[in-house]
């Protein structure tokens, strides 16, 4: 480490704290541009989409693992199984699966 | 009174799978914190103070790598720059007439997966339904990395690669049941992983960080679902 440890820390949270709270504190009335509006709706969705699609198949010690523990959640979380019940089973789907494989 | 409580109670049963799953990630941010040279105490504050996967593993990488202030305040913009769009959407989730307090702490603890349960609460976001997620979500995003720092490698790293795909099954928990009902967001999930997996795969596309490439393609991708299928009034705010 080059610097002094706290002044990474201080600027690391500054700079993220600023981040997240601009908006929040900014943005003070209902948008009514109706094509902002639609962009704010579907970003929720977009976003996890991107980040859990392939990041989820690299995670695991093999994307087969990977995949079975996509394909489940999605099976899952589509059935109405809650978000707890989708976490656990799609871990212990890659826990399974590479204790027989690997 | 009471329906700040309920909400409370309630962010703090859907903050508990966020709670474990950031533990078992937060471990491993632990193990990169111990190799930039941050103490236990050191990386359990930042962990406290940001609480944010990416923007942490990469700020603690490049400081590993003996990166100067800049360059680290430059990284933390670009790896937590969809903050700022989850920030955005959050906005239209509140009351207008909700109090700058409530917005500050609620921004203060704004990740993916706060985010994801908070814009999927029906109808306008009590800030009592985030504070009990946080309550559960940051001593566990905490603990994890001190004990990451702490603990090393006791882990096996059969347990901890399992561990980490907790996160991903809340995300998918969080989109497939809107994506059963409206055959339009089923869609733009199908074309988001699809340009993710693009983006991850095709060699031209790897000198851009993760971190902006979720933000490119939220971007284009939100703007033109915005475009092509603009949502009528109700809907955009039962989102």
């Amino acid at each position: 480490m080059r610097h002094n440890p706290y002044i990474y820390i201080f600027i690391m949270a500054a700079v993220t704290f600023l981040i997240r709270v601009l908006p929040l504190t900014l943005i003070r009335k209902r948008i009514t541009n109706k094509t902002l509006r639609s962009f704010l709706y579907y970003v929720p969705y977009v976003t996890l989409a991107v980040m859990t699609f392939p990041a989820i198949i690299d995670a695991t010690g093999s994307i087969w693992s990977g995949i079975a523990a996509l394909a489940v959640g999605v099976v899952l979380a589509f059935y109405g199984v809650g978000l707890f019940g989708v976490a656990v089973c799609s871990c212990a789907v890659v826990f399974i699966i590479e204790l027989i494989i690997l | 009174m009471s329906e700040n409580k309920n909400w409370y109670k309630k962010g703090i049963r859907d903050g508990i799978p966020i709670g474990l799953g950031y533990f078992a990630v937060a471990f491993t941010l632990g193990i990169a914190a111990a190799g930039a040279g941050f103490t236990a105490f050191q990386a359990t504050l930042t962990s406290f103070l940001i609480n944010a996967s990416a923007g942490e593993f990469a700020g603690f990488t490049l400081i590993a790598a003996g990166a100067g202030y800049l360059e680290v305040a430059v990284m933390e913009l670009v790896a937590n720059a969809r903050y700022l769009l989850m920030s955005c959407a959050l906005s239209q989730k509140l009351k207008p007439d909700t109090p700058f307090i409530h917005r500050i702490l609620i921004g203060f603890d704004v990740t993916d997966e706060l985010f994801g349960i908070a814009v999927s609460v029906p109808g306008t976001l009590n800030p009592f339904y985030n504070y009990g997620a946080m309550t559960v979500a940051i001593p566990g995003w905490a603990c994890g990395t001190c004990l990451g720092v702490v603990m090393g490698n006791v882990l096996p790293t059969s347990l901890v690669r399992a561990l980490s795909v907790g996160l991903y099954g809340m995300f998918i928990a969080i989109i497939i049941p809107p994506a059963s009902k409206s055959k339009i967001i089923a869609l733009i999930i199908t074309v988001s992983m699809a340009l993710s997996f693009i983006f991850s795969r095709v060699s031209i596309f790897f000198a851009i960080s993760p971190g902006i490439k979720t933000i490119l393609l939220t971007v284009v991708i939100s703007l033109a679902a915005a475009v092509f299928f603009p949502v009528k009034e109700d809907e955009a705010d039962a989102a």
